[in-house]
């Protein structure tokens, strides 16, 4: 066997992926990594799935549009899309900033973007009640209200919207501005129809990393929010409340909601990038 | 001022303004709320007994939890690159799902597992196991959610770097172990640095799962962020700011690990051949 490798090597004809033999998939690596993960991430899923439909489907629907469900999902997800999309526009003009401007601080301000994925939830949480809640110093208190929640949101997804856009960003070709420039086109159409095109997957990409990171918020909201059923319960909350008193199913019944709403931004998310990689992206 | 930098100020001054606001503001807030009625008051509020056990549990949660995801995270991207072609999607869609699933979800698992009624209650119980309102099924669930990072670090550095050097010594004679720790090992070991610092920084700031399985007790089943939030709600500021300074202050430690890391990964891929 060995020499077989060392001959596919020599003749150099196999295809890189073909290369990349079954090295180390001895049974017992194989075997136990899926063990492992089988148990410590499928079976737990497979426990809320079962818990959600232990009474039929119909028990199942009637448990998540119950009337406070159905508010905490509806402000969940109204405000993650909102998140996402605030964050598209926003990431994409840090973004800008960070690889198209140069003054002192920027890596500074690098660290900045980046901490927020850092730091504990409800340290952020702290942080944002600290400067926008009672006493708050700056005049302006979002406690309690749906805006709390917002800024939140938008505190904990501010890297995912950044990161999406910068590397593409800095792979842009400046000539291609260039040309369209000499050709007399202004400043505002050459980020129109040259530059905003080319970053539109990235963006698409960050809001979906952005609205599933939202989805399941519960720490950075939950001291600013108030959590008031039918106004400010976030629907990780309602989960919360649920399994405080005892009604499992219906916190499992709106958990698999959740994990449908994420899975299917992340599912589009890895479409989306296998079609830009197809097309040369 | 030049033509080039007047266009580009609007914009500046406008994220400056935006990350200011969001970012910087508030956590100088945090540091000028824990030390506003003097040093003296935020240390004791973080020696006391309880800020203590809470600093003791958040660091036991990382210290079990950071090992064993490092150690299956290398496995699961060694799998993913170097595996059977079958296993792929699964095993990367399996890798993925921690991501996917909101903190209190991967709470309400282990409550649907190991609680009285769960799935295992009864025989947990008969065994005289408890994880729930204990320290062990905080760490399974902290395991869960900071699952993927080494994996995913690893897995583009082995797809980059390729097999070839690994094949060459097994055909020298080198056991899969030998050619494991001399060859692969060496080639991944900044995307598992990073990768581990990823994960611990993930695992102590976990809130939501915990605080679902712990049951919050205090001086028992509190981490430093459960600390934090009892704290804050018990009107008792102080405490809960100086925790917060302290959780703040290794986060801050770990994105300088992350900024150091991230060069060296950088200088890595552009020594390649």
């Amino acid at each position: 066997m060995a020499d077989a490798a060392l001959r596919r090597s020599a003749a150099g004809t196999a295809p890189r992926p073909r290369a990349e033999r079954r090295r180390f998939a001895g049974a017992g690596l194989v075997g136990g990594t899926v063990l492992w993960l089988s148990i410590v991430v499928l079976l737990p899923l497979a426990a809320v799935a079962s818990s959600a439909f232990s009474d039929g489907f119909s028990a199942f629907w009637h448990a998540a549009t119950s009337p406070e469900a159905k508010a905490a999902l509806q402000l969940t997800l109204e405000m993650s899309i909102a998140a996402a999309v605030f964050n598209a526009v926003a990431g994409t003009a840090i973004a800008w900033v960070l690889v198209r401007d140069s003054f002192r601080g920027k890596r500074f301000v690098e660290g900045l973007v980046d901490l927020p994925f850092a730091l504990p939830t409800i340290v952020a949480g702290l942080t944002l009640i600290a400067l926008y809640g009672p006493r708050a110093p700056l005049g302006i208190d979002v406690a309690y209200t749906r805006w709390g929640i917002f800024v939140a949101l938008l505190f904990v997804t501010l890297p995912f919207g950044v990161r999406a856009v910068q590397p593409v960003l800095m792979e842009l070709d400046p000539d291609v501005e260039a040309a369209a420039a000499s050709l007399g086109a202004r400043p505002g159409t050459i980020v129109r129809r040259i530059i905003l095109p080319s970053l539109r997957p990235a963006i698409l990409s960050g809001m979906a990393l952005a609205f599933a990171r939202a989805l399941g918020e519960f720490g950075a909201i939950t001291l600013i929010a108030g959590n008031q059923p039918f106004k400010t319960e976030y629907a990780s909350v309602f989960i919360s409340n649920q399994i405080e008193s005892g009604a499992q199913t219906a916190a499992a019944a709106v958990s698999v909601v959740l994990l449908v709403l994420s899975l299917i931004a992340l599912l589009a998310l890895e479409a989306g990038e296998r079609r830009a990689a197809r097309h040369g992206g | 001022m030049a033509a080039e930098t007047r266009r580009r100020l609007p914009l500046r001054v406008l994220v400056l303004l935006y990350l200011g606001l969001l970012v910087l503001g508030p956590v100088a807030m945090v540091f000028g709320r824990a030390f506003e009625h003097g040093a003296g008051q935020a240390v004791s509020a973080v020696t006391s007994s309880n800020a203590l056990h809470a600093i003791g549990m958040t660091l036991l949660m990382a210290a079990i939890a950071v090992p064993l995801n490092a150690v299956f995270g290398i496995a699961a991207g060694l799998l993913l690159v170097r595996g059977p072609r079958w296993l792929r999607t699964p095993l990367g869609a399996v890798l993925n799902l921690p991501f996917a699933v909101p903190p209190v979800v991967a709470g309400l698992a282990l409550v649907l597992l190991a609680g009285r009624t769960g799935w295992f209650g009864p025989w947990l119980e008969t065994h005289g196991i408890q994880l729930l309102f204990s320290w062990p099924g905080m760490v399974m669930v902290t395991v869960f959610i900071s699952l993927p990072f080494v994996a995913r670090e690893v897995v583009p550095v082995l797809r980059e770097v390729g097999s070839e050097q690994e094949e060459a010594a097994q055909t020298l004679g080198a056991s899969d172990w030998q050619t494991f720790r001399r060859i692969t090992l060496p080639t991944i070991r900044t995307a598992i640095a990073y990768g581990v610092v990823l994960t611990t920084a993930r695992a102590i700031g976990e809130y939501g799962a915990v605080s679902i399985v712990s049951g919050k007790i205090e001086g028992k089943t509190q981490t430093l962020p459960l600390f934090v939030e009892n704290r804050i709600s018990q009107f008792d500021p102080v405490a809960g700011y100086a925790a917060s300074v302290v959780l703040a202050v290794i986060a801050l430690l770990a994105l300088a690990f992350m900024i150091r890391l991230q060069g060296r990964k950088e200088v890595q891929w552009q020594s390649k051949p």
